[in-house]
């Protein structure tokens, strides 16, 4: 088990290691100064100055990789160019309320989500199974964006049921402000792990051991429950854990259209604003979290199925 | 045991549908290509709309549709029908070329992957892995904040998003070719590279690849209308659903015409590739039913 | 063996269709068959002969597809075809159970071996400590080592073999009155299908219970079961005590299949080596004896003609028109 937590997180390292490199090099890759293009037309000439000293833009390129390298892991992702505070602290100071609706969407997302897969895996080729199968392929069509506005269109504008933009203040007020722009996000992935689920969940009807459950009398119940949904379920782990590093993508639309604060809307106003060591240090942080996730669900997989568990241990 | 299935191979084979009769008498295939034919034919049909979809009107800012105007018209006037219509051209020239591109792309990284060394082979998976690990939107923008936003910058984030799947899936098929008898026999009588490529490879590989690309192509509309619409796609004047969706939103309060018009044609297609791709996998290759 | 008037199961006259897209797929057409009380039966036949349909009508676990058209299937009186699920889901795993050909897939991979044996005790109002013990001294009978610490283990822990242990464990645990053991021992090798029966004759002889037991193996029958059964394309086409039936089969099926492999029917293969042809189409079936079209002995009467059954001195039944007629000259 510990060799493949090792390994595991190896690989994630070493993904997010060459994400950097190609940061790096398309960063030399634009004509010009590497160094004004990393940091954009608004950075002074001091800032300018103290970054090709701090990277040694000097040195050989190898050499400057591992500054740039050194750099990142001690935390250093550069400064906000327009007011000179650290990036990853204006980061992570947005990061809460972008996890904020992650969750939100999330909370939306999965128990409809398992609800619809298992109900259609039980009726299959039934009116709800097709129904409901149409619906989910049609949520996860439409980008998150153009229901993004819709949904602010019609509940927000028209009927006036929620409170349009921003944050909001306090629980009921944040709470309120985040209905819809978790519904715009959490709604494709209703679709998602619904299809997921019952796809996994058909497969694993069709397995011997659950003709033996159901040769030995145990009630549909208890077998759709405790023989079924107990395996089916691994897959969608590895989906859910892919859908909330790829929410960051709808966050950013939702963040926009909902005006709401987070990183989502950072990134947008920073390249509006032509402050570029803000979108760097972003995608580094969010691709970060993508691939942590992404971690997370491998190993609680590990951990959840005795199968992968014990071929692992030994 | 006494499957009942082996007897049936004999009867199995009874005159078999043409391809489009049966994709047709499947609703949702049948409703894909009503909403995909729409969406084409307003393409082509572009030049017909009556207005020019730059001609600046001010006079008639903000119209409800009319009889002239069947969409309404925007906030510096111009007519949203012929917008629209225009923007179903780039729309769908651009979902399809770079869907086209990230084809080919990928078909040369899988070929190479595949068929070459194998540390060209890991290294390419790394790059592969660490470009999926940026999450699209974030990707999209860092490539934009270099290249500045332009059609082309589009295109470069859909060959980079959706590239590396069909190389993946290339270059599993190659693995497997690969060690087949009948290619090892080929490659014994001096069977050329380009031979086995174009031979073995490539018939195989196509239809499921295209199958796949078909239900992408929404995904692409999607990329390209939401980065036109963030500002970082197609640049005005040239009209795109993205930027119509975006115009609208600023003047949500005043017209609620303008994002109907933008986010309406997005709706459709996405609907239309997305019902026809599902029948078609359905009609063609169940195997990939479990994607 | 002891034996009473009684039958534990029988089927009569049992038809059974698929329907398939091409039209109605005869499976089973007129199966009787009886298993009296502590019997072993044997039931063997080629891929498609229709003994898996019959064990999934037994059972009630057919496929969607599948339809009874007529018979009756009667275990200890009651008729299963006219039960209805939940009355069947009482009978499985109580007076009737099963062990299933794959010992690899048949148990619930994610569950331990306690939690899946306390789970089939289901009926029993009892503490699950109570019905943990019951499952510790059932895995001893079928002698699992070291019970105690290895019943809260995963089956992928297990082998083959141990599984097979396992699964019998279960199926005898509420000491049914009839066991359905679908091909237990095909997927072992030679030594561990040898222990394995001589484990499922000892506990059947203490337990007191009927086996229907579906195998190709004529080996296994020989050595462990009182009577046999041959189907063939679906019908039942000859059945009685093994000494008797061994040593003068009647119908020429059973004579080729005795002579072609007289320890084994190669289940990949649906033609036999000695026999042209294959197996005749369920759909459209050939209008006299279904085993006609193959038959060395096959005449007019046989083409036009479908047989009844008869009985002859060694056989009890033998779907075929002669039924006296000497053997088959076979040769190797």
């Amino acid at each position: 088990m510990l060799a493949y937590v090792a390994k595991r997180v190896t690989l994630a390292i070493i993904v997010i290691f060459t994400v950097i490199a190609a940061m790096f090099v398309m960063m030399h890759a634009v004509p010009g100064d590497p160094v004004r293009s990393a940091l954009g037309p608004r950075a002074s000439e001091a800032m300018i100055e103290a970054y090709r000293i701090k990277l040694g833009f000097d040195l050989p390129i190898w050499e400057q990789l591992l500054r740039y390298y050194g750099a990142i892991l001690r935390g250093d992702l550069g400064q906000d160019v327009i007011s000179g505070t650290p990036v990853l602290r204006v980061i992570l100071s947005q990061l809460p309320d972008t996890l904020m609706l992650i969750a939100g969407a999330m909370s939306v997302a999965v128990i409809p989500g398992i609800y619809l897969g298992v109900v259609a895996a039980s009726r299959r080729g039934g009116a709800f199974d097709r129904v409901s199968s149409v619906l989910a392929v049609s949520v996860m069509a439409v980008p998150s964006f153009v229901i993004a506005i819709y949904l602010l269109l019609i509940f927000s504008i028209s009927l006036g049921w929620f409170p349009a933009i921003g944050a909001g203040e306090g629980v009921a007020g944040k709470l309120q402000r985040l209905v819809l722009p978790s519904i715009a996000l959490g709604l494709a992935w209703i679709g998602y792990l619904s299809r997921i689920l019952r796809a996994s969940m058909l497969e694993v009807m069709a397995e011997n051991h659950v003709r033996t459950a159901r040769a030995f009398g145990i009630s549909r119940r208890k077998i759709m429950h405790d023989y079924v949904l107990r395996i089916a379920i691994l897959p969608t782990i590895t989906v859910l854990g892919m859908g909330i590093g790829q929410m960051i993508s709808g966050a950013v639309f939702a963040e926009i259209v909902f005006g709401r604060p987070g990183v989502g809307k950072l990134v947008y106003d920073a390249i509006a604003n032509r402050n570029y060591p803000i979108v760097t240090g972003t995608v580094l942080v969010t691709t970060t979290f993508f691939v942590l996730i992404g971690l997370i669900a491998d190993l609680l997989i590990a951990f959840l199925d005795p199968r992968v568990r014990n071929v692992i241990t030994r | 045991m006494s499957s009942p299935a082996e007897p049936l191979a004999k009867t199995r084979r009874k005159a078999p549908k043409s391809a489009l009769a049966r994709l047709v008498s499947d609703p949702l295939g049948l409703a894909g290509l009503v909403l995909i034919v729409l969406t084409v034919s307003a393409a082509l049909l572009a030049d017909f709309a009556l207005w020019d979809p730059a001609k600046l009107n001010p006079v008639n800012r903000f119209m409800a549709p009319t009889g002239l105007h069947w969409l309404g018209t925007d906030n510096l006037g111009r007519d949203l029908f012929s917008r629209v219509v225009h923007g179903a051209r780039i729309a769908l020239a651009i979902s399809i070329g770079a869907t086209a591109l990230s084809l080919i792309v990928g078909l040369v990284l899988g070929i190479l992957a595949g068929f070459g060394p194998r540390w060209l082979d890991s290294v390419l998976l790394l790059v592969m892995d660490a470009m999926n690990s940026i999450p699209t939107v974030m990707l999209a923008l860092l490539l934009i904040t270099y290249t500045g936003p332009s059609l082309w910058a589009v295109v470069l984030v859909v060959v980079l998003v959706n590239g590396p799947g069909y190389a993946r899936i290339t270059r599993t098929h190659v693995l497997a070719l690969r060690s087949a008898d009948f290619i090892e026999a080929e490659r014994a009588i001096g069977a050329r590279f380009p031979r086995i490529v174009f031979f073995h490879v490539l018939p195989n590989i196509l239809g499921p690849l295209l199958i796949l690309a078909a239900m992408d192509i929404p995904i692409v509309i999607g990329i390209e209308a939401g980065l036109s619409f963030l500002g970082m796609g197609v640049r005005p004047p040239t009209p795109s659903w993205g930027t119509i969706l975006f115009d609208g939103f600023s003047y949500i309060r005043d017209s609620v015409w303008m994002v109907v018009a933008g986010g309406l044609p997005i709706v459709v297609t996405a609907l239309g590739f997305t019902f026809l791709g599902e029948a078609l996998r359905d009609t063609f290759d169940p195997k990939l039913a479990k994607r | 063996m002891m034996k009473s008037a009684e039958p534990v199961l029988s089927v009569e006259g049992l038809s059974l269709s698929y329907d398939t897209p091409h039209g109605e797929l005869l499976a089973l057409r007129d199966v009787s068959l009886t298993i009296g009380r502590g019997e072993i039966v044997g039931l063997v036949g080629e891929s498609g002969s229709g003994k898996s349909s019959l064990m999934q009508a037994i059972l009630q676990l057919m496929p969607g597809a599948a339809r009874v058209t007529s018979g009756r299937i009667l275990f200890e009186g009651q008729d299963l075809v006219a039960l209805g699920p939940d009355g069947m889901a009482e009978l499985l795993g109580d007076r009737i159970s099963v062990v299933f050909q794959d010992p690899m897939t048949a148990l619930n991979p994610v569950l331990t071996i306690a939690r899946q044996m306390i789970d089939i005790q289901h009926r029993r109002k009892e503490s699950r400590a109570a019905k943990r013990q019951r499952a510790i001294e059932m895995l001893r009978r079928v002698r699992i080592p070291d019970v105690e610490s290895k019943i809260d283990r995963y089956p992928h822990e297990f082998s083959g073999g141990m599984r097979q242990r396992i699964a019998i464990a279960m199926a005898l645990m509420a000491e049914p009155a009839l066991l359905v053991a679908d091909e237990p021992t095909t997927a072992l090798d030679a030594t561990l299908e040898i222990a394995t029966i001589n484990l499922l004759r000892e506990l059947q002889q203490e337990i007191g219970c009927a086996i229907l037991f579906i195998t190709h193996h004529l080996g296994v029958v020989a050595e462990l079961c009182d009577r046999i059964d041959i189907m063939y394309a679906g019908e039942l086409v000859e059945s009685g005590p093994v000494g008797p039936v061994f040593a003068d089969p009647r119908h020429p099926y059973t004579q080729l299949l005795f002579a072609c492999d007289p320890a084994q029917i190669v289940e990949t293969t649906r033609h036999l080596p000695a026999i042209g042809g294959g197996l005749p189409d369920l759909i459209d079936l050939p209008e006299g004896c279904v085993f006609a079209p193959r038959c060395p002995r096959a005449d007019d009467v046989c083409r036009m003609q479908r047989p009844a059954d008869h009985s002859a001195a060694s056989s009890d039944l033998v779907r075929c028109h002669y039924p006296q007629a000497p053997r088959l000259e076979i040769l190797p």
